[in-house]
């Protein structure tokens, strides 16, 4: 694997002079034919790309709306050029949100539009071609969809549609990356992205019990395929396998033990991320999510509650409901799933949870507000519930909490670095580039206040995090779940 | 009636037709294209007076530019602060008698054209100075901002230097609209406005100058924060099987 440098974190945020090509030798591995075919692809770069491409193009331009307005509404005013993490972190100038767009914008200006047809140098307007193309492998692969940009464009420009589109177009030409590709294919097959078999997960779920049970002496349940059980917990498969992810999933079993509300998890859908927003799949998308609305049909459960996951989270409360609703199916008083915070954060309102504080006043915590929550979802009736609900939940068991930067933070959160199918090892370099904004708020917080963890609700962030804090002599055990915090302040026994 | 008015009223007939037309393609195609997910950025509002008092903030204060870079906020504000005051103070030239509101904002529109000029330079200027905004500008970019400047120097020449026959150019538009054309006043700078003006309503539909109709059907702006309490369903994508895989 190519060496590379860990940016260094200044004294204050610099906004880096552009260096072109820095990124550009960059990009995933590509998706073997079978993977490809899998998911209803072409399994390898088909003779005719071209021709299908544009088809491909004139297909998502009719279909999605937000496609023809971002490409036609850009003024090249410059207000995204320094807001993508990946250009702060890499000075690539093509990873500025307005470049990432011009790669598909300058295609489609060519093809579509009237100026680019008979104008081209006067607009930018190139021809597709295979260089065109393999620009587009590599930067829409630079892009976490994790919408930052859309914050601050004026006509709100969002450059995670353009990058699904790339990746849409890319993939029906019969070019995917391996990474998202391969794991909506596992769960396809599986049931989840890690492709954890149901006796092995049924396995896991025994273990846990054992040594909640050996750390508590309390018989906390982890029961997973229980018909009639009242909440299907629908949980990131991340949550099974290690820490930091699996003390969370110990913390929402605390917290459905003391409520005395009986849940399940499910095998046949054991994994609440969904690969197909990814990769802009509306059917692939669909077809993920399905599973969920046929496990709790099957299950007969009341309510379903998603697990700490960021995208997860974006999918369920954003497309749901148009990709599997209607859920008339459910209770009445929560026709909708909810987060895992939701549900915390009420009990705790309603008086349902002893915690005791004291258990984290070995922490000093501050908060990493993941990219998808909280830009495209919310928490609870208010706008904003999303970035006050987790904190809400953090503070009442936690004594010592600081926020990081305000412009880091909130709407304005900067991404783990590792979001939108990126989470691989084959962008590494890329992964701790794009963690310099993050650490440096977090550097920023250790010093001032003595943070010793950052708590974060997805999946990504904390695999990515585990990963990239080392590079910048953190300790990779400084990330946490929130319900990791939740657990261990819950008291055991005390309603009963 | 001479040629330069019979040509000079031809072309803004036709400059206004392709304005319209063209503007009113893009918008009927915005409106049709379905916007099969919920995608606003949020915290969004969740109902639709929030909605449009978000896109009121966008239109009014640029409220998501000023967020993001006060410098291009500023000049970027007052350009579009001025154009909108100049284009008010125009209407006296197609007005008759004279409307009293437009009357109140002449002396104000008179002056807007120095914001115009500010705004734009300062605008022109990032895209020299500022190393990430060069890099984005295509000759597009540039010319646009010529044309603009052009169109205010010579508007701002006409009105502070070189006076034209103002009557008569008020009797040439009021011509145009009720389609009594009367002649144009032979003033070269006179002529070079109404020239470049009516290639900007040219070029309009044509280029980025159709952010303007574009911002309003922006779903991550326009769309209300609802997913969870009304289900949003389009037609090709309730029609969108899970099948697809072979």
């Amino acid at each position: 694997m190519a060496k590379f440098q860990t940016p260094e974190i200044k004294e204050y945020p610099v906004i880096p002079r552009i260096r072109e090509g820095a990124m550009a030798g960059l990009k995933p591995l590509t998706a073997k034919p079978d993977h490809q075919r899998a998911l209803g692809f072409p399994g390898e770069l088909m003779d005719n790309w071209k021709e299908v491409a544009i088809d491909k193009m004139a297909d998502l331009l009719g279909k999605y709306r937000s496609l023809p307005v971002f490409l036609d509404a850009c003024v090249k005013c410059g207000a995204c050029t320094d807001k993508c993490h990946y250009f702060i972190g890499t000075a690539d100038p093509k990873n500025m949100p307005v470049a990432r767009q011009d790669l598909l914008r300058k295609v489609y200006r060519r093809h579509f539009t009237f100026a680019g047809k008979y104008f081209p140098k006067l607009v930018g307007a190139v021809d597709l071609t295979k260089e065109v193309l393999d620009d587009w492998y590599s930067y829409y692969h630079q892009c976490a969809e994790c919408r930052r940009c859309s914050v601050y464009c004026p006509y709100g420009i969002d450059t995670a549609e353009i990058t699904m589109a790339g990746r849409e177009i890319l993939d029906s030409v019969g070019i995917g990356a391996r990474y998202s590709n391969e794991i909506i294919g596992k769960v396809y097959i599986i049931g989840n992205n890690l492709g954890l078999p149901a006796p092995a997960l049924r396995n896991t779920l025994e273990g846990l019990e054992e040594d909640v049970k050996e750390d508590t002496g309390v018989d906390v349940r982890y029961p997973v395929d229980e018909k009639g059980a009242e909440v299907l917990v629908i949980a990131p498969s991340a949550d099974f396998f290690a820490e930091p992810h699996v003390d969370g999933l110990i913390g929402y079993g605390k917290v459905f033990h003391e409520a005395g509300i009986s849940w399940t998890l499910s095998s046949y859908a054991s994994e609440a991320a969904n690969f197909g927003i990814f990769i802009g799949s509306y059917e692939n998308m669909k077809r993920v999510a399905m599973r969920i609305r046929e496990a709790a049909l099957d299950l007969g459960v009341k309510r379903i509650v998603v697990g700490e996951c960021g995208h997860a989270w974006r999918v369920a409360y954003s497309f749901w409901n148009t990709l599997i609703g209607p859920f008339d199916f459910l209770d009445p008083r929560y026709p909708a799933p909810q987060h895992i915070c939701e549900l915390t954060y009420d009990l705790i309102q309603r008086g349902a949870l002893t915690l005791d504080k004291s258990a984290n006043d070995h922490r000093v915590v501050t908060f990493h507000d993941s990219c998808n929550v909280a830009r495209a979802t919310r928490m609870g009736n208010k706008p904003g519930g999303q970035l006050t609900i987790p904190r809400d939940v953090i503070k009442a068991v936690c004594n010592n909490f600081y926020d990081m930067d305000a412009g880091t933070i909130g709407e304005a959160t900067v991404c783990c670095g590792g979001g939108g199918g990126l989470l691989t090892d084959d962008l590494m370099e890329l992964r701790v580039k794009g963690a310099l904004p993050r650490m440096q708020a977090l550097r920023h917080v250790v010093e001032e206040h003595g943070v010793t963890h950052m708590a974060a609700i997805c999946a990504i962030c904390k695999t990515q995090f585990a990963k990239v804090l080392p590079y910048y002599n953190f300790s990779m055990d400084q990330i946490i779940s929130v319900h990791h915090l939740v657990g261990d302040a819950v008291v055991l026994g005390a309603k009963q | 009636m001479d040629f330069l008015s019979v040509a000079y009223a031809l072309l803004f007939y036709f400059a206004a037709f392709v304005l319209v037309v063209g503007v009113g393609r893009k918008i009927v195609q915005y409106a049709r294209t379905p916007a099969p997910l919920k995608i606003p950025t949020t915290p969004a509002p969740t109902t639709g007076t929030g909605v449009v008092l978000r896109l009121g903030r966008e239109v009014v204060f640029f409220s998501s530019l000023f967020k993001s870079n006060k410098w291009t906020w500023l000049f970027g504000w007052m350009f579009h602060l001025c154009l909108l005051l100049e284009a008010l103070r125009h209407l006296r030239y197609f007005t008759q008698p004279v409307w009293g509101w437009v009357v109140l904002v002449q002396p104000f529109g008179k002056y807007a054209a120095f914001g115009i000029v500010i705004g734009l330079l300062g605008l022109w200027g990032r895209r020299f100075f500022v190393d990430r905004v060069r890099y984005i500008s295509a000759p597009s970019d540039h010319l646009m901002l010529i044309l603009l400047l052009s169109i205010a120097t010579s508007g701002i020449l006409m009105t502070f230097v070189d006076h034209t026959d103002i009557v008569s150019l008020k009797a040439f538009a009021l011509g145009l609209l009720y389609a009594d054309w009367q002649p144009i006043p032979h003033d070269p700078l006179l002529l070079i406005h109404l020239a470049l003006v009516a290639a900007l309503m040219i070029v309009f539909p044509f280029s980025k100058l159709l952010h303007g109709p574009a911002l309003f059907f922006s779903p991550t702006r326009n769309q209300i924060d609802d997913a969870r309490e009304k289900r949003h369903v389009t037609p090709w994508a309730s029609d969108t099987g899970t099948g697809a895989a072979g």
